[in-house]
This record gives C-alpha cells, structure tokens and sequence, in this order.
C-alpha cells in the first residue's frame, strides 16, 4: 500500500477589534460582566434591524489584501436560519455565495474565500436548572454576540500537523500585524479549526475528512491534527473507513470525540438578507487598504533570505515579530560591514539568550541595548578586538545597564591580549602545570587540549583568542 | 363652532395654530372618544401614565391611533400575539417618534392581524376587530384596527403597515383613505418584521390630504434602517382639482377577473369620474401580476419564518411553563405563543427555503417579482398610474372565509403586485356597493398606483379624484 | 401533496410543536396552497434575473462609535427566567 499523506484545510475564525459590533453600536469586550453590552439590536428585540459597522469592512479588506485575495465587486449578506439559544435571531448574518474576498494566498498556501459574519453569544453550563430536574441549565451572556467576524477558508493545501500549525502562526502573525484583531486563541478571539483527511501519496482525489474544533491553542492544533491523522491512518491501514464527522478535542487528554449528532442534519435555509444592502468596495476603500498594510511576515522573511542571505528558519523567526525585525534591520544597518547573517545570529542567538537570562521581560527592541552598540560590540568580536566570550560578557553588562561596548571593555580590561609573547609564556606554564593533559595530547587524545585552553582562559580572564591559543599550545608540543 | 372632532387633522392643526381650541382641549375630547370603543380595535390607551417614555410635552397635531406593531418604550406592543403579551419594548420606532417629535401624541394601540398576517382581523390573538359599517363584518387586515378607529369615529387618524395590501384593504373595506408609500419612503425600525422586503409603514386618514400630511411627517431616511431612502422631499398638501393630461392605465386582465359586481360597478363609475375630470384611461398589459399571489405567498412567508424565529422564550416574550429540554422548550413556547394563521405561514415559508426546494420555491418567486416590476416599468413608460379595484369585494362576514386560507389570501391579489414591485399605492373610498349576498350597501375602494417615489403626484391625482366622487357616506352614528 | 411527514419534518426544522389534528390539517392547507403556488414554476424563467430587494442602494454603512448599551437590568426586565445577570434556558441535549 502507498503511503498515505496528509491533506489538512483550515478555518480561521477572527475577531475583528474594532470598537463595536458589526451590526450594533454595542462595545466590543472581553471578561466584563455579562450581559452589559447589549442593545435591543443585539439582544434580536422585535423590529430591530442591522447596521454594518465600516470599520469592520474596512478590516476585511485589509485582510483580502494582506491574502492576495479578490475583492468581490458587489458582496451580499445572508441570512443562516438554525435555532440555538447563543442566536438570538435564530439567524446569522453571514456571507454565502458572494463572500468579501476570494482566491488569495498567504505563503504557498492558497485562500479558498474569507467573508464577513457575526460571532454567536456565550453560554455557560450550570447544571441543574433548580425548576426542571434531572435536566441542566444554560445561561446565556450576550456581550460577545453581534461580534464582527472574518472567516478565512483554506484550499486543502497543508501536507501534515507540523506545516498547518506552522503556517497558522504564520497566519495570525500576519493578522495580529495589520492591527485588525487581538488574534487570542486562549481568549477566542482567533479561533481554527481543522478539516483533516488523508490519500495515498500522489493521488489527486481526496479523502473522506473530518472536522476538527476547540484546539484553543497552536500546541493543541497541532495535537489534534497529529492526533487524528494517526487514526486516519491507523484505520484505513487497518482495511476501514473515515465517516465524515465533526471532532472536539479534550485539551484535558489530548483526546477527540465526536460531537454528538443531532437528531437531524442541518437545512439552514439561506437567503438573502433582506434587512441589508449590498457591500460594494469603492476603488478608495480597496487602494487605502492596500496601501495601509505594513510589510508583513510572509514578504520580510522572502526579502530576507534573498537580499540578505539569511537560513530560512532565521529569517522566518526574524519576520514573525515586526519589533524585533525593526531592530535587527537597524543593527544590520549600523554595522554594513558585517554579513547581516551574523547579525541575525547575533540578534536571535546571543542578544536573545541573554535577555531570557536576564528575566525575558523585555524585547530586544525594548532592551537598554542600543541597535548603535550591539553593532558595535559585534564588530569588535568580528575584528578580534576581545574574544566571543568576551563579546557575550559586554552584552550581559550592555543587557543590565545599557552603555557604549568599547568604555565597557576598557573599564573592565577585556581588551584580546594581541602581544602573541605574553601570550606564549602563559600557554608554556599551563602545559607545565597540566603535564598529565599534556601527555594524553601526545598520545592522540586530542580532546585533552581543552584542559589546557580553560587553564589559558582563566588565566587570561577570557581575553585571549581562542584559535591563537590552540596553535600555540600545539606548537609548545611539537605538533 | 363645528365639532372638533369632525375636522381632519388637517382642519384641526390650522384650528389649534390659529387658536380655535387648545391642543389640550382636542387631545381630551379623542381620548374621551376613543374610550368609547365597542369595536375592540384599540389594545391599549393611556390612561395610568404608563406612556411617559412617548409622551409630546406641547402637541401640534391631531393624536394619532398606532398599529400595535410599532414598539413604543414602556407601552405594550404584541402584534396582535400572544407570544409578546405583556411585552413593555425598550426602545421606540422611528416611525411613532418622527410623529412625536412633529407633535403629535399618541393615541392608543389598535388591534391587527398577529404579526401582520391576514385580511380579516381575524387573526388577533385578543379578539377580532369588528367593522364601524356593520359589526357582523370584518374591518380588513391586518391594519383592521387602525381603519377601524378612524372610520369608527374613535381616531382621527392612524398608521398602519402594509405588506401585501394591510393598510390599503382595510381602509377599502372601512371607507377612508390609506396610502402605502414606496418601500424605503418611512423607516422600518422598531416595525415588527413580517416580511422584511415588503413591509412599508403608512397612514390610515380621513382624506388625502391628511394622508399626505402624515407622510411628511413619517418619511425620511433613517441610519437605524439601511433599506430607508425616504422621499427626498417631503409631499406638500394636495390642492390639484383636475386630472388634464394624465393617463391612467387599467390593467387588461381586469375584466376576467373575479370582482364583486358592486365593486366593478363602483370601479367603472370611478373610471367614468377620472374621465369628467380630463384624465385618459385605456388598457395595459399587467400579464405576471395574476402571479403576484403565489409569488408573495412564497416571499412573504419565507421572510415571515425566519423573522419569527427570534420568538423563542429566551430573552423576552412568553416561555411555555413546565418545559423540558431546550428544544422542547422552544416547540411548546412557539405552539402556545402562536395562532393557527401564524403558524401556517411559518410553515409555508419554512418549507419554501428548505433544502431542496428553495429553487423552485423561493427562487422561482424571486423571478416572477422581477417580471411583475418590469410589467409595472413598461405601464409607467406610457401611463401615469394603474388603477385598480382595491379589494375584490367589500367587507365580508365575521367567520365567512377563516375555513379557507387560499380564499382569503386571494383577498389581496389587486394589492400584492404593487407591494411586490415597491412602488407606492393609494386606496380612496369611491362609493358604497351592496354586497354578494346582500345587505345593506358597504364602502368600495379604488386603488391608484404610481411608479416609485412618485407620491406627490399620486397624492395630488388622489386629492382630485376625491374631490370629485365627493365620498360623505359615514357608519351610523359616527360624525362625519 | 405534503405529506404528513413532510409536514413533521417542516415543523422540527421551524421548532413548532404541533398537534396531531394540526399535522393533518396543515398537510391539507399546506396542499392547496402549494397548488396554487405551483403555477409559477410553469413560467419560463431561466434568464429572469431575481429581485431580493427593490431598492438600489449599497454600502449603507455606520462609523464604529459606540452607543450606550442597556442597562443589565432593563436588558433582563422582559427574560422569563433571568438568573445571575444572565438568560437561562434549559440545556440543549445535543452537546454533553
């Protein structure tokens, strides 16, 4: 049998941050008491009817745009008919045949359509409802409900759990950076779901899939999708079949359940919403929106591979975070004689690991570390001016108070030791005083000659040159 | 000086400017009338100060009877069901604030069809509205209320909502004027939704120029309502006496329709007027309007069951004691909540957009709708109006049709093609006619349609026409 | 013809709980009217385009400023079973 390869599409929920709902001027909230943003509008009153916030369409086609995706001319609203107690009209007003934005791509991966609706309200479960037993209650809070929402639809164009998370957080990063949405998935505000389904390798068909919800984090997304791909496979190796289902994941466990089915599949009775009219994007909306967008991950990364000659995953890590790209690039910048890939190196390698040392509270950009004096400091180690070890002891200090990396050297005397003499006669004591390390050189061990490095280290303080003090210990030995 | 309450608004807003009698004086004098109601068309009058939240500090108009559709703060407001018994709304539509706001109070709430739907009145949860001409007859639907109040002596006027033919209908069978204006003219909000797409609010009055009057007032774009345009200009007061060069179209499939011989007689005598006062009449092609019907009967439902749904026992309303789980919960609230008329539309437009057949169904009536407003456009590239019997009948028997919904719902097949084009229509009592079975004669109304926004010119062909009939027939023992 | 199922399955769909002499009344009623309706579906129609909305306005739209919200407890004055700031109502059984 072939091997089977994964086919994974994805649904992004995102909650638009704007100020007040889509279709109401209720405020947007988080965590508040419930039910203290609501309206006769969103609390579906009768006679009642919806506004579109603009904002909320102009967020969408920022999101189109960032996502390459077609802007339709002239897109309707529907209405989705299904009763639930978190649907006060029992309809949703939702995008169907003639979504905002379709055809797009973020990456390799295609957008299958985006469209504009409104978020369900909240309901908790209390237990037994105290006025009919044996059955529990629900209390419903409709602070979240009339939320504005973008739904973005991917082709089916993830190969496995690893490459869908990955470009999820691609996704949300390049969302969080057009400033459109908190893009929280513990909080909701981002939410993905998963259709998983699996094919021989090769084969153009696809699988029978499932549905995959509530991963309210990108460690449990990728799970869920691992999860379920090994089941897929387990079971068709195993001569079954995948029935097509909705999955919940257990954050608990780990595990998936389907979801209970209802005692009828759905009819949700679309049709047009005859209480809006139709969103035509002028040549204005569409042009600001294009030209509001920062540079986003997906090209930084693209750029810095290419003119700067970064390693991918460099690169990527660099792109997803505009603060500490910002700050690379002006470190980059400050010192042009320097190959920007050491930089980087620097910035994501040294800077990062001694700002965790020092708490990770802050961000490099935020750090007392001016972008002037790491390219400074780097040059120096470039240069041979000290040592690296001495380079990541200036950055500690540059870390905890700031300052200019050459007065910290001089004050500290971290200056490399250049008079190769001095440096001679410190190396012939240490193989002097390390003559059983000296022996095991001698007969092949050449792992010894650490032992005499760390003595000439210490010695020296950190200030001599590594590669210099290897030769000359080498050379002390007849090597 | 005359009675004040034999004046329309209008007579009585110059009476109370010019100091005749003090606003105070005329609001007591129709509160104490419409106290007087035997016709159980008002659901609610002030009278314990619980309609603070609407009140009008220094009025300036005649009061105003309010279909209880409109949601007034604090007031109940059903629609005629039992499902928002008790229902205080906490906010007002826009409709009975633009009429507060120009100063005039509001007079009580009137009885009507639940949720709009009937012909009849009939289908009120707190009981039918009976007709001022003959109380063993019904006052028309689903406005019945507000026709009634006004014909009854017991308002001097009053809006209504029409979706098919609710305000027009009834103001036929009650013998007053009621005018629908182009969909969009007033705002919708606070309306309570039948059929999103074809409600429009209107004015039920004693003439036309009361009509027009009250149109000033009601129509204007509202940011509450995204479908509202309003008029652009608000109508002035009709004054035109003649109809010299207008042309007024019959529709040619009029003659094989099935019209009481009364209301073709009257319709005829009317037609014969327009001609006395130099207007054209002649025949033109209406060929999808006899389809209006089916297709209104598929839209107006389909609309109708989702609009309802929100009627479910969670946030307001009536909740069904003793229910079990949430979807029992919502079934019994609803089977309970509703009547039988509610119900068969719910029905009816639940399966229309079921899957499967919402091509053949909803689609397909969404089709003959554009056919029916291009047949309108191609009328109006010639003729100025189409005019029409507004109702096939005049008003019949309490009971006589409610074991038939398709007999009723034909009641609306002359009002149905304009609410399904939007364009704005007007009815205006022509004469009495004895009806089919007999009996003592019953007013008949004529139906004059207009392309969209074209109300001033309709409101004008209106006020000469009306002139002319000179209509004084009044229901015994109401002023006149 | 609806037949009765029809009818039940409309009614789950629409949440309506009906009698059984509702059922067979609604199937009858359901009937003739459909009957009538039906004589659209002999028009010929296929490249009539269809009409939602009469009127020809687009991107009617509002700024997002913030309006005041109810009052929790005005918002809650008309619920049937208020409970702890919120709306209750009795558990869905489809979700455990």
């Amino acid at each position: 049998m072939a091997e089977l390869e994964a086919v994974i599409g994805l649904e992004i929920h995102v909650q638009l941050a704007t100020k007040t709902k889509m279709f109401c001027g209720c405020e947007l909230s988080f965590g508040d008491e419930p039910n203290v943003h609501t309206c006769p509008v969103c609390l579906a009153h009768p006679g009642v009817l919806p506004v579109t916030n603009e904002q909320a369409i102009l967020y969408a086609l920022k999101i189109a745009a960032a996502l390459e995706c077609e802007v339709a001319p002239r897109s309707i609203f529907h209405r989705k008919n299904y009763f639930y107690p978190d649907s006060p009209k029992a309809y949703q007003i939702s995008q169907y045949d003639i979504p905002i934005a379709s055809n797009g791509r973020l990456g390799d991966i295609r957008i299958h359509r985006a469209h504009l609706e409104e978020d369900a309200a909240k309901m908790i479960h209390v237990g037994d409802s105290g006025r009919i037993h044996g059955s529990g209650a629900s209390l419903v809070d409709f602070n979240r409900g009339g939320t504005p929402l973008v739904e973005i639809v991917t082709e089916p164009d993830l190969r496995g759990a690893a490459e869908a998370a990955a470009w999820a957080r691609l996704l949300r990063e390049t969302v969080r950076q057009l400033g459109v949405s908190d893009v929280n998935m513990e909080e909701g505000s981002l939410r993905v779901d998963a259709n998983v389904s699996v094919r021989p390798a090769g084969s153009d068909e696809l699988g029978t899939k499932t549905e995959l919800k509530n991963m309210n984090s990108f460690r449990f997304l990728e799970r869920g999708m691992e999860a379920e791909l090994a089941r897929q496979r387990e079971l068709i190796e195993a001569g079954g079949t995948i029935v097509q289902e909705t999955l919940h994941f257990h954050p608990e466990d780990g595990t998936l359940h389907p979801l209970r089915s209802k005692e009828e599949a759905h009819d949700y009775r679309y049709f047009p919403e005859p209480d809006l009219v139709p969103i035509a994007p002028t040549e204005q909306m569409i042009r600001e929106a294009r030209e509001s967008l920062p540079e986003l991950p997906a090209a930084r990364a693209t750029r810095y591979e290419g003119e700067m000659g970064l390693p991918q995953d460099v690169a990527a890590l660099l792109a997803a975070d505009p603060e500490t790209a910002g700050y690379f690039e002006q470190v980059a910048g400050s010192a042009s004689d320097i190959e920007p890939r050491v930089v980087a190196n620097w910035v994501t390698g040294e800077l990062a690991a001694a700002l965790r040392q020092d708490g990770g509270e802050v961000t490099a950009a935020e750090s007392k570390v001016e972008s002037g004096a790491l390219a400074l400091l780097i040059g120096m180690v470039q240069e041979k001016k000290i040592s690296h070890g001495s380079g990541k002891t200036v950055l500690a200090t540059l870390v905890a108070e700031g300052g200019d990396p050459e007065a910290i050297v001089e004050r500290e005397g971290l200056a490399q030791i250049s008079d190769s003499g001095e440096i001679e006669s410190i190396v012939a004591a240490a193989v002097e005083a390390n003559s059983e390390a000296a022996e095991q050189i001698l007969s092949g061990n050449q792992k010894a000659i650490g032992v005499i490095v760390g003595a000439v280290m210490k010695e020296t303080k950190g200030r001599a040159d590594g590669g210099e003090v290897n030769r000359l210990i080498k050379k002390q030995l007849g090597l | 000086m005359t009675d004040m309450l034999e004046l329309t608004a209008v007579q009585a807003q110059e009476a109370m400017a010019s100091g005749d009698f003090s606003p105070a004086e005329y609001g007591k004098a129709w509160a104490e009338a419409a106290a007087e109601d035997e016709l159980n068309a008002y659901l609610w009058r002030d009278g314990n100060g619980d309609a603070e939240a609407i009140s009008v500090e220094e009025p300036s108009l005649a009061p105003v009877a309010v279909k209880d559709i409109f949601c007034t703060e604090g007031v109940p407001t059903t629609a005629g069901s039992r499902i928002l018994e008790g229902y205080r709304p906490a906010y007002t539509s826009t409709a009975v604030r633009r009429l507060i706001e120009a100063g005039a109070p509001v007079l009580g709430k009137t009885n009507m069809d639940e949720f709009a739907m009937g012909s009849s009145n009939e289908n009120s949860a707190y009981g039918p509205v009976l007709n001022p001409w003959d109380r063993g007859r019904v006052p028309g639907g689903s406005s019945g209320g507000s026709a009634a109040v006004v014909a009854g002596g017991l308002a001097p006027w009053a809006i209504g909502t029409d979706t098919g033919g609710s305000i027009r209908q009834p103001a036929s069978l009650c013998g007053i004027v009621g005018l629908k204006p182009t969909y969009g003219a007033i705002s919708r909000y606070g309306m309570i939704a039948f059929a999103s797409s074809l409600d429009q609010c209107g004015p039920l009055t004693r003439d036309v120029r009361d009509a027009a009057l009250m149109l000033s007032v009601l129509q204007g774009a509202d940011p509450c309502d995204s479908t509202s345009v309003g008029l652009g200009e608000a109508p002035s007061l009709p004054d035109r006496e003649d109809l010299r060069g207008l042309r007024f179209a019959v529709p040619s499939e009029l003659a094989r329709d099935a019209i009481e011989p009364g209301v073709r007689e009257v319709f005829e005598a009317t037609l014969a007027r327009i001609e006395q006062l130099g207007g054209e009449i002649a025949e033109a092609p209406l060929p999808h309007a006899e389809h209006g019907i089916s297709a209104y009967y598929v839209i107006a439902p389909a609309e109708a069951s989702s609009n309802l749904a929100r009627y479910d026992g969670v946030r307001y309303g009536m909740r069904s004691e003793g229910s079990g789980d949430l979807i029992e919960m919502y079934e019994t609230t609803r089977a309970e909540g509703f009547g039988s008329e509610v119900k068969r539309r719910i029905m009816l437009g639940t399966y229309a957009l079921s899957s499967g057949y919402y091509d053949a169904y909803y689609g397909q009536a969404q089709k003959v709708r554009t056919k029916i407003a291009s047949d309108f456009s191609a009328a109006f590239a010639e003729f100025d109006f189409v005019v029409t019997p507004t109702s096939p009948s005049v008003a019949f028997g309490l009971g006589e049709k409610t074991s038939d919904p398709l007999a009723m719902y034909l009641n609306d097949f002359f009002t149905v093609p304009m609410s399904l084009a939007g364009i704005p229509a007007i009815s205006i009592p022509a004469g009495l006619a004895e009806p089919a079975g007999g009996g003592p004669r019953l007013p008949v109304g004529f139906q004059i349609a207009a392309p969209a926004f074209a109300e001033q010119k309709l409101l004008a062909a209106a006020h000469a026409l009306e002139g002319a009939i000179g209509f004084d027939a009044r229901p015994e023992g109401v002023r006149g | 013809m609806i037949e009765r199922e029809q009818v039940l399955h409309v009614a789950k769909l629409a949440r309506l709980g009906l009698s059984e002499e509702e059922v067979e009344r609604m199937a009858g009623e359901l009937s003739g009217i459909l009957e009538h309706v039906d004589r659209i579906g002999e028009l010929e129609l296929d490249d009539v385009p269809p009409t939602s909305h009469v009127v020809e306005l687009e991107n009617v739209l509002r700024a997002d400023e913030p309006h005041e919200s109810l009052d929790r407890d005005v918002a809650l004055a008309q619920a049937p079973d208020p409970v702890d700031g919120a709306f209750r109502v009795p558990s869905p059984q489809a979700e455990g």
